[in-house]
């Protein structure tokens, strides 16, 4: 017994000296912020992620990389941003305490990044009407201090559909998609993204496979190899791992990611992705609130904006998608293309959109429940 | 369907380790819950040290040392200080998912632009090669002699154990530990000691199933949460396979068929919500699970001194 009791106080100590490294480790990451600006000392801005930012890829990490740009951009310090992170957003108390966390530590204004904190953060508005809560990707606001911010990524899918259908020898697409036809984020970004393939190559056809996940590389590796089994030679997705892009490597074709530039993990494969640039969100909300020009206003921002791009094309596209891509990007840019305009039928043969008009962005983000033309499930 | 079946046998191979190494550990008379835990310590260590070193063996090995070292933890408890071997296997899962997720993020944060991936080399050795000659014979090459070198390992290994269990002296010792250690110790068999072995010998068989997850599945890219309940999965599958390892291979690639199933079904013939897939090994177990303890049968049954503890001074 005497033997034990060495050996259990060994482990512990052990364990804590590992417990130590590992704190000392997992600080150092989070810190490299900029001189304290005197003028604005006290306001802070409070942030609310999903995951951790740190997982350097992915959702959270896009989000946080936009509050480092509104960070510089402001001059703050880094005790003027309060991040939550790992906050689960279909757990309405521990949304709540970690936002009454940010008001206590005296935020200004605070950033809820995932859909789920939208009823709590409803809620909180009209607890604290000093303070400005601004919610993404959902659909609620009240017009004072409780807003709504999200953006127009259909048009970077409509891009990089441009990508995809002029690299595929096959005519064969495959989709890695988290949600259902029922989750009109997903789905519309499917449909952007067949228009996109479409207005280059008519013949090629997207075959959606759905995980039901947001996150699940498992998952989303075997959705891709069955696409790549039935003979799709581009990857593209909406979900938010690398698998779909590193199955798509080890068979040696290609791939469109998601969310941040997946070159550096599929360097061979890659084409290019759909991304977000939430800093120029940020920017503007904390600087209004800052400056006291803060209107409640919801925000939907596009191309136009900055706020969705794609990441720079990699050298595994096919000759000429640059100057396609620049083509339509032009057409985007000036308003005269809208990508859902003009008349659309979906894949039962159903007109959806008439000739001459326009779907309007809240049923793309909110009602679309029909899959393009040449979107087929398998 | 070749694409299909072959899909399946990849997606059990990882259940097939865990499976077999629970089978070790359960015929010796402990019920270790920890299999996900173990998996989650072997898929860390086999990443960390392919990632740093590139080498197949050293990779291997260490996901076989970190599984055995959780299997420590809990043979240290639930044979020498006689704990509790639920808790002690749920305590030994906690453990391991948090381990590998603390020191998977800390990984992250010290890599370069974040992605910690594994050598170009080590990826080469992993992939999936056609052996010579009879890889070339129609679908049975394909099926069969086309995988990565790690799927024949595991359906070795499980060989292997079979073969052990049943046929060596030291296999019947160690089964007659399981069911009956009262009986055991007075024949002269060293109890604790048969036990520990073997505790260590399945949590290094459950660190190699890790190391599949997080050498293969990931794609040479590092996942936090990769295992992502396999280990549970391979739990149930013991039962499925009836404490036989050469039932866990057919066993395994069934379940490695369902998990697999929703995206190779024709969706445009039969739509069924993906839902139903995701449930369909577990209800599958729960038939099992009827059906076995319907039948009564002794030989297909749970060792008789699993999950009790054995108290030498209570005989």
């Amino acid at each position: 017994m005497k033997h034990l009791t060495k050996l259990a106080a060994v482990f512990l100590a052990l364990a804590m000296l590992f417990t130590v490294a590992g704190c000392g480790t997992g600080g150092e990451s989070s810190t490299g912020g900029e001189a304290a600006n005197t003028n604005n000392a006290d306001f802070k801005v409070g942030v609310i992620h999903i995951g951790d930012p740190a997982d350097g890829a992915g959702y959270s990490y896009a989000h946080d990389l936009g509050i480092v740009d509104m960070q510089a951009a402001l001059k703050l310090t880094d005790e003027q941003v309060i991040r939550k992170i790992n906050v689960n957003d279909t757990d309405a108390v521990a949304t709540r305490t970690a936002i009454e966390e940010c008001i206590e530590e005296g935020c200004k204004i605070i950033f809820g990044t995932s859909w789920g904190y939208m009823d709590t953060m409803e809620q909180l508005a009209a607890e604290y009407p000093d303070i400005v809560f601004s919610h993404g990707t959902g659909y609620k606001s009240n017009g004072t201090n409780f807003n709504n911010y999200f953006g127009r990524i259909y048009q970077a899918r409509y891009l990089s559909g441009i990508a995809a259908g002029l690299k595929t020898q096959t005519d064969k697409i495959g989709y890695v998609a988290a949600m259902g036809i029922t989750n009109s984020e997903v789905t519309g970004g499917v449909n952007a993204f067949a228009m996109g393939v479409e207005s280059v190559n008519p013949d090629a056809k997207i075959y959606v496979k759905v995980t039901e996940s947001w996150f699940s590389p498992d998952l989303e590796k075997q959705a891709a190899e069955a696409l790549l089994d039935a003979g799709c030679d581009v990857i593209s997705q909406h979900c938010d791992t690398t698998a779909p892009q590193l199955a798509a490597q080890s068979r040696g074709v290609w791939g469109v990611g998601y969310n941040s530039d997946m070159t550096k993990d599929a360097p061979q494969a890659h084409l290019t992705a759909p991304i977000w640039n939430w800093g120029v969100y940020y920017t503007k909300a904390a600087k209004a609130v800052l400056e006291g020009t803060w209107d409640g206003a919801n925000y939907y921002g596009g191309m136009d904006d900055g706020l969705v791009d794609i990441s720079p094309l990699s050298e595994n596209c096919a000759e000429g998608t640059k100057e396609k891509i620049e083509e339509a990007r032009a057409k985007i840019m000036d308003g005269s293309f809208k990508v859902f305009e003009g008349e659309l039928f979906d894949n039962a043969g159903n007109q959806v959109c008439k000739a001459g008009e326009v779907i309007s962005d809240a049923d793309i983000t909110g009602a679309m429940n029909w899959y393009y033309r040449n979107v087929e499930v398998k | 369907m070749i694409y299909f079946l072959f899909a399946a046998i990849k997606a059990g191979t990882p259940l097939l380790l865990g499976t077999t190494g629970e089978i070790v550990t359960e015929k010796t008379g402990n019920l270790n819950l920890g299999v996900e835990g173990m998996m989650f310590l072997g898929a860390f260590a086999g990443f960390y040290v392919g990632h740093h070193t590139g080498n197949l063996l050293l990779t291997l090995l260490a996901s076989c040392i970190m599984g055995a070292l959780g299997a420590l933890i809990y043979a240290f408890l639930t044979v020498t200080l006689k704990a509790n071997q639920t808790v002690s296997g749920l305590a030994l899962t906690i453990f391991g998912t948090g381990f590998a997720n603390f020191f998977g993020q800390i990984m992250i944060a010290n890599t370069e632009g974040g992605v910690p991936k594994l050598p170009e080399n080590l990826i080469a050795q992993l992939a999936e090669t056609p052996i010579p000659i009879l890889g070339n014979i129609p679908v049975v090459g394909k099926l069969f002699f086309s995988h990565n070198l790690l799927v024949y390992v595991a359906v070795v290994v499980a060989i292997l154990c079979y073969l052990y269990m049943a046929k060596t002296r030291h296999g019947l010792n160690m089964r007659s530990v399981g069911e009956n250690p009262a009986a055991a110790d007075a024949a002269g068999i060293n109890v604790t000691l048969v036990k520990y072995v073997h505790i260590l010998l399945g949590g290094a068989i459950c660190g190699l199933g890790g190391a599949y997850i997080s050498l293969i599945n990931g794609g040479g890219v590092w996942n936090n949460n990769c295992v992502n309940g396999q280990g549970w999965i391979a739990v149930a599958l013991v039962i499925f396979a009836s404490w036989n390892p050469v039932k866990a291979i057919l066993g395994s690639f069934v379940f490695g068929a369902f998990s697999v199933l929703q995206f190779y079904a024709p969706k445009d013939i039969i739509d069924i919500p993906n839902a139903f897939y995701v449930m369909l090994p577990y209800l599958i177990t729960a038939i099992v699970l009827v059906i076995s303890s319907v039948r009564k049968s002794k030989k297909y049954a749970q060792p008789a001194g699993c999950s009790i503890n054995y108290f030498r001074e209570e005989r």
